[in-house]
């Protein structure tokens, strides 16, 4: 080859018909063209998903405006349809799954990162990954003919017994609801936190771990007050991620919330999601408005998990400065 | 000791083993998932339940050849349509890619796989399945694809990165242009590392059910060709579940337990044997 196919010359900047074809005539303007758009069709179709949202629910949104977001009804049959019972449902269950599945995954975050041998450590955030991989539909089977039985008869009952003067844990044992579904849901994101956390926990700089022991404290103390807090920011992000995830978690909780758009105090409620919504009734849904009204519930969906993704992402990345290519797959 | 020092020893000792028992719990969940499925899916599992198509409605016996094979051919569809996409854009984001634009589709890929997979039901319906008027195995490859893309290029992508630049120095040393020494060079050096990648992102999507339910939707018959709708283990196991009759939980638990021994198999082969050697270090 006669020029260096890397370096650009003056000619081949020009911009002549003979200038362009010489440029293609190197493979390398090819593989790059193709690579380009490859990287582009992500983008486009990025694009396109919020475009196609936003545009086929245009209908619902003029008819309805902001009062789809407080009005109680949804009914297909009179053509109402109000969202609120909906986001009441996700944004319920999501605080039930984040309660439980916070406390439990940073703690075994800081097992894993702080206490446990590498080997164990490993070994351990490889099944917790295992766990995250559990498709979630098995997650709903578990929780129809496991969970729900054993919240009608054992748990739901002694929680009536125990805090039953307290309006979340009043009202009939039907063992499906938004308690069963938030604890499905914290099983599924447990793994997410845990991991995540962990990572940004090691990130912590051993120095800071080291002076605090050279200082007295405990592993405990030095853990709770000089890594933890050095490593908050990050586990927030953990935990604005496993809420995203438990937002739009959709077959599990269709399987055990119950499938009523009904807002009611007691977490013993059988309620309804966005998703879950969605996984009913899209198939059916006759008429255009219908149609129009779930898609836009969809549109909701997109832009809590988009907001509360990319926050998650500038808080790990803050941390540990390393970046979203550390993720769970 | 003073009273102080003994309340921090015991403070020490509780807390540690308490997120110690954290630990156990979120790990021996998938040892219980797992043998609770053993215990009430193997015994329905027989030859039967994989060469025979689904009984009719009351009749026992039965089996779901037919979402066995359409999941299948989700997947390789999701998989040429997905994969390419992914790795030819992680090349351009670690090889190619100037400034402003690969911050772009990165961006776009971490967020794209935060889109819950029901939205992104939505958006093949819309683009698939409202052109076509039916639902079709393509819709739902075509769903599956999607949710492949940004882990692949991800993926991809920081597997490049990890191939020390002296190879890349070497081969233009040798003269090499730049595409041969990609093609040549650079990616084979990280093939083990994006196949880990590919076959990680396709082992996620084969669990997904919502997506397919309106796109691929539900067959109760063999699906011919890619047009028409077609069964997938996930819909039928949600089906199944939640459908009225003794005879379709047993099934829902079998085809769980093959969905799910497939997904852990894959993840823990792929991890093991196809990271060793690699920089496929998450921690």
């Amino acid at each position: 080859m006669a020029t260096t196919p890397n370096a650009a010359t003056p000619a081949d900047l020009a911009w002549s018909p003979r200038a362009l074809l010489r440029r293609m005539r190197g493979a390398d303007e090819i593989a790059h063209l193709i690579t380009l758009i490859a990287a582009a069709t992500l983008l486009l179709i990025t694009i396109l998903l919020v475009y196609q949202l936003w545009v086929l629910s245009a209908e619902a949104r003029t008819k309805f405006g902001w009062s789809f977001f407080v009005t109680k009804t949804w009914d297909p049959v009179a053509g109402q349809f109000g969202a609120l019972p909906f986001i009441y449902g996700t944004l319920v269950t999501s605080a039930v799954a984040l309660l439980l599945a916070v406390p439990l995954g940073v703690g075994g975050a800081i097992f894993l990162a702080e206490l446990a041998p590498p080997n164990l450590s490993s070994s351990l955030t490889f099944v917790s990954d295992l766990l995250a991989a559990v498709p979630s539909v098995i997650y709903g089977l578990l929780g129809v003919f496991l969970l729900v039985p054993i919240m009608r008869t054992t748990i739901q009952p002694a929680l009536k017994k125990t805090l039953g003067f307290l309006p979340l844990f009043q009202g009939p044992a039907y063992g499906i609801g938004f308690l069963t579904a938030g604890i499905v849901l914290a099983i599924m994101i447990v793994p997410f936190v845990l991991s995540v956390s962990r990572e940004v926990l090691l990130a912590v700089a051993r120095d800071q771990r080291e002076a605090a022991l050279a200082l007295g404290a405990t592993k405990w103390e030095s853990t709770w007050k000089v890594v933890v807090p050095a490593a908050r920011i990050g586990i927030f992000g953990s935990v604005f991620l496993a809420l995203a995830r438990a937002l739009g978690e959709t077959m599990a909780v269709t399987m055990v919330i119950g499938n009523n758009p009904k807002i009611a105090a007691s977490l013993f409620s059988p309620g309804y999601s966005i998703a879950a919504v969605l996984a009913n009734e899209f198939s059916e849904a006759t008429g255009n408005l219908y149609l129009s009204a779930l898609i836009e519930l969809g549109l909701v969906l997109f832009l809590l998990t988009f907001v509360l993704n990319g926050l998650a992402r500038l808080l790990i990345v803050v941390t540990t400065a390393r970046g979203s290519g550390a993720l769970p797959t | 000791m003073s009273a102080r020092l003994i309340w921090r020893k015991t403070l020490n000792v509780t807390m540690l083993s308490l997120t110690g028992l954290c630990a156990l719990l979120t790990v021996s969940a998938l040892f219980f998932i797992l043998g609770y499925l053993i215990w009430n899916g193997g015994k329905d599992l027989s030859w039967n339940f994989f060469t025979r198509l689904p009984a009719p409605v009351g009749e026992a016996g039965g089996g779901m050849a037919n979402a066995i094979v359409g999941s299948l051919k989700l997947l390789l569809l999701a998989a040429l349509f997905g994969v390419p996409i992914g790795l030819l854009g992680g090349v351009y984001l670690a090889e190619f890619g100037g400034r402003t634009l690969p911050f772009l589709v990165r961006y776009t890929a971490d967020l794209l796989n935060g889109v819950p997979s029901i939205v992104i039901g939505i958006f093949a319906y819309a683009l698939v399945v409202m052109p076509m008027h039916h639902f079709s195995t393509l819709a739902g490859g075509f769903a599956l694809g999607i949710m492949v893309i940004p882990t692949v290029l991800r993926n991809t992508e920081s597997f490049l990165r990890d191939v020390p630049s002296a190879l890349r120095e070497g081969s233009f040393a040798l003269g090499a242009n730049k595409w041969k020494m990609v093609a040549t060079v650079v990616l084979p050096a990280a093939s083990r590392g994006i196949l880990t990648g590919a076959l990680l992102a396709l082992a996620r999507v084969a669990g997904e059910t919502a997506p397919l339910l309106f796109t691929a939707f539900g067959n109760r018959y063999w699906s011919p060709g890619w047009m028409q709708p077609t069964s997938s283990l996930p819909v039928i196991i949600y089906t199944y579940a939640t459908g009225p009759y003794e005879d379709w939980h047993r099934q829902a638990w079998a085809a769980g337990l093959v969905l799910l021994g497939l997904v852990l198999v894959t993840n823990i082969l792929v991890r093991t044997f196809l990271s060793r050697g690699t920089s496929f270090e998450r921690s």
